[in-house]
């Protein structure tokens, strides 16, 4: 045996390299989701823009897939999508907005015992739920009295967009009261000094000090609202239109992905591929929307 | 302003208009109110008329029985039986993979260009939707490997869905932990996994087991990637993770909630109230776990 040799670089047991080793490789099955996802959904569209052109594709307005003859207009869909996107953004906005103002600026110990359980309860309820709230609810009880029973009818994207408002409000409310609690105590007392009210400095101090933040919120809850699934499906319909008409029914992209999950549609066909080609153009629709938020939240930042 | 204009006209009474400003202030704390009862009002609805549609059907052999044509008859135990077992493989598989993950991240991870990139990937992960998996799921899980849609192909879709959730809370935890507690640990001489094992995972216990009760809750109500997985059957037996068709909650109570007869709608609220009372359960889970393990953290 020869004597140890004192050396000054550091060498790690064998043990400790393993281990990290295998932590390095749990982080590293994200990326292989991801891969695997992009894998899967471009194989699968490329087959289907063997049989359909994209261009027809993309600019296309009818979408009937289940139904002779056949069109693959996708921006029935898209169109459907954003419809119920927009008017969830329209409630969720403001309501999300108040919520978390009164929770960072306003909340005594006793408003946030109150209004914390009720947006994480909002949060934590399944989205199906929310789909039989509207089915079963906003449409018949709320929004066909009110408006008539003529003018909307059991399915309608308005219903979708308000289950789907509620949905998203939790999330909006949570990162904007983060955004409005990491402006500094002193940006709001300066403005307290010099006479302002509390609203003025909620309105001129705060808010734009944490606008950033707020548009990542508001723009991470549209992606959200786009990929929303199971309160979509049972309360827009199955109907894909391009219509600005709320009253209408429409179909979304996750309501057609699975009206084609759960028909009869044979595997290969081109109905069942055409899942994959929907699939696709809602995780670039959202992955960008992802990052856009995240980008402003890098870009705007201000850091006090 | 460096020039004052001089007053033409009378001149203005000192007016201070801070009455006109503590009002609009008054009227924008009860907008603020105003909101959160709306909220409030939507989720008291929420649960009332679900409550209300489901009284007449709750009752035991709607637990132990299954699904049947007539409303009357129909249970829900295989459904039951299939959210238990997805949740168990779920968890199994994602607290192992999800803290080691977390670990690196926050604990071993350079600030370098591949570990930014893992970082980056994780947190957009998070944000592609569920169905997004589903599609994933029935290619990788059901085809290509050849699985099949049963539970196991569900339960493996599902835990890539929660992972970047799981991940992302315990990294959190850990990095609540003070870092006088890192170096404490190699003051006394401890390796990097030492450290890392025996003074900071302890430590961030409470929030990674919170982290992974809620991502479990979410696991367990979610339906869309599922309805890909072949979940949306009719199934009156008991599933066998392995082979064969399964069922679970979330799809029990679209697949009800879709057929227009009232009575239906009825057997699928009675699914709704009791999912509703499991995450209840699973919350309530979380805060006793958080509490009991965070009784000799002090920092």
């Amino acid at each position: 045996m020869t004597a140890p040799s004192i050396s000054l670089a550091h060498r790690r047991p064998l043990g400790e390299r393993v281990i990290e080793t295998f932590l390095f490789l749990a982080a590293a099955l994200g990326v292989l989701t991801t891969l695997g996802i992009i894998a899967v959904l471009a194989f699968e569209t490329f087959e289907f823009f063997l049989n359909v052109s994209p261009i027809d594709f993309f600019t296309g307005s009818r979408w009937s897939a289940l139904i002779k003859p056949q069109s693959w207009g996708v921006l029935a869909l898209v169109s459907g999508t954003l419809l119920v996107a927009v008017i969830a953004l329209v409630i969720a906005i403001p309501l999300g907005l108040l919520a978390a103002v009164l929770l960072a600026e306003y909340a005594t110990p006793r408003v946030r015992t109150v209004v914390k359980p009720i947006l994480e309860t909002i949060a934590g309820v399944p989205t199906i739920v929310l789909g039989f709230f509207g089915l079963n609810f906003i449409a018949p009880q709320l929004l066909r009295p009110l408006l008539g029973a003529d003018t909307i009818g059991v399915f309608s994207a308005l219903s979708g967009g308000i289950v789907v408002g509620l949905l998203i409000t939790p999330l909006i409310a949570s990162i904007s009261e983060d955004a409005m609690r990491a402006v500094p105590r002193g940006m709001r007392e300066g403005a307290f000094a010099m006479g302002a009210t509390k609203f003025e400095v909620v309105r001129k101090v705060v808010f734009p000090a944490a606008l950033s933040g707020i548009m990542a919120s508001i723009i991470l809850a549209m992606s959200r609202a786009i990929g929303e699934t199971m309160a979509v499906v049972l309360t827009v319909g199955t109907k894909p239109q391009l219509t600005f008409d709320p009253t209408e029914s429409v179909q979304t992209m996750t309501a057609f992905i699975v009206q084609i999950s759960i028909g009869e549609t044979a595997q290969g066909s081109i109905e069942y591929k055409s899942l994959f080609a929907v699939g696709a153009t809602l995780f670039v629709l959202t992955f960008a929307l992802n990052l856009l938020s995240g980008w402003i939240v890098r870009r705007f930042r201000t850091a006090y | 302003m460096s020039t004052i204009a001089p007053v033409a006209g009378p001149v203005p009474r000192f007016e201070p208009a801070v009455m006109r400003r503590k009002l609009s202030g008054t009227v924008f704390y009860g907008a603020c109110l105003a909101a959160i009862g709306l909220l409030l009002l939507a989720l008291v609805a929420l649960l009332v008329d679900v409550f209300v549609r489901a009284a007449p059907w709750l009752d035991v052999d709607f637990l132990t029985g299954v699904p049947s044509s007539r409303p009357a008859r129909a249970g829900i135990f295989p459904a039951l039986v299939g959210t238990f077992e997805i949740g168990v493989i779920v968890g199994l598989l994602t607290f192992p993979i999800g803290v080691a993950a977390a670990i690196y991240l926050a604990e071993y991870a350079s600030d370098s260009r591949v570990n930014r990139l893992l970082q980056t990937n994780i947190s957009n992960l998070a944000g592609v939707p569920s169905i997004i998996y589903g599609i994933l799921g029935l290619a990788l899980f059901v085809r290509a490997l050849a699985f099949g849609p049963t539970i196991l192909a569900a339960a493996l879709t599902l835990s890539l869905l929660i992972l970047p959730v799981v991940i992302i809370a315990s990294i959190e935890a850990l990095k609540a932990v003070p870092q006088a507690q890192r170096e404490g640990a190699y003051a006394l001489g401890a390796t990097r996994w030492q450290m890392v094992s025996r003074s900071i995972l302890p430590a961030a216990a409470p929030g990674i087991m919170t982290g992974i009760i809620l991502a479990m809750a979410r696991a367990i109500g979610e339906a869309a990637p599922l309805i890909l997985i072949g979940a949306f059957t009719f199934v009156t037996f008991l599933p066998n993770p392995l082979e064969g068709q399964y069922t679970v909650l979330p799809i029990q109570i679209y697949g009800w909630a879709q057929r227009p007869q009232a009575d239906f709608q009825g057997i699928s609220a009675a699914a709704i109230v009791v999912i509703l009372v499991l995450m209840l359960v699973l919350n309530a889970l979380a805060l006793v776990v958080r509490a009991r393990l965070s009784r000799h953290i002090q920092w």
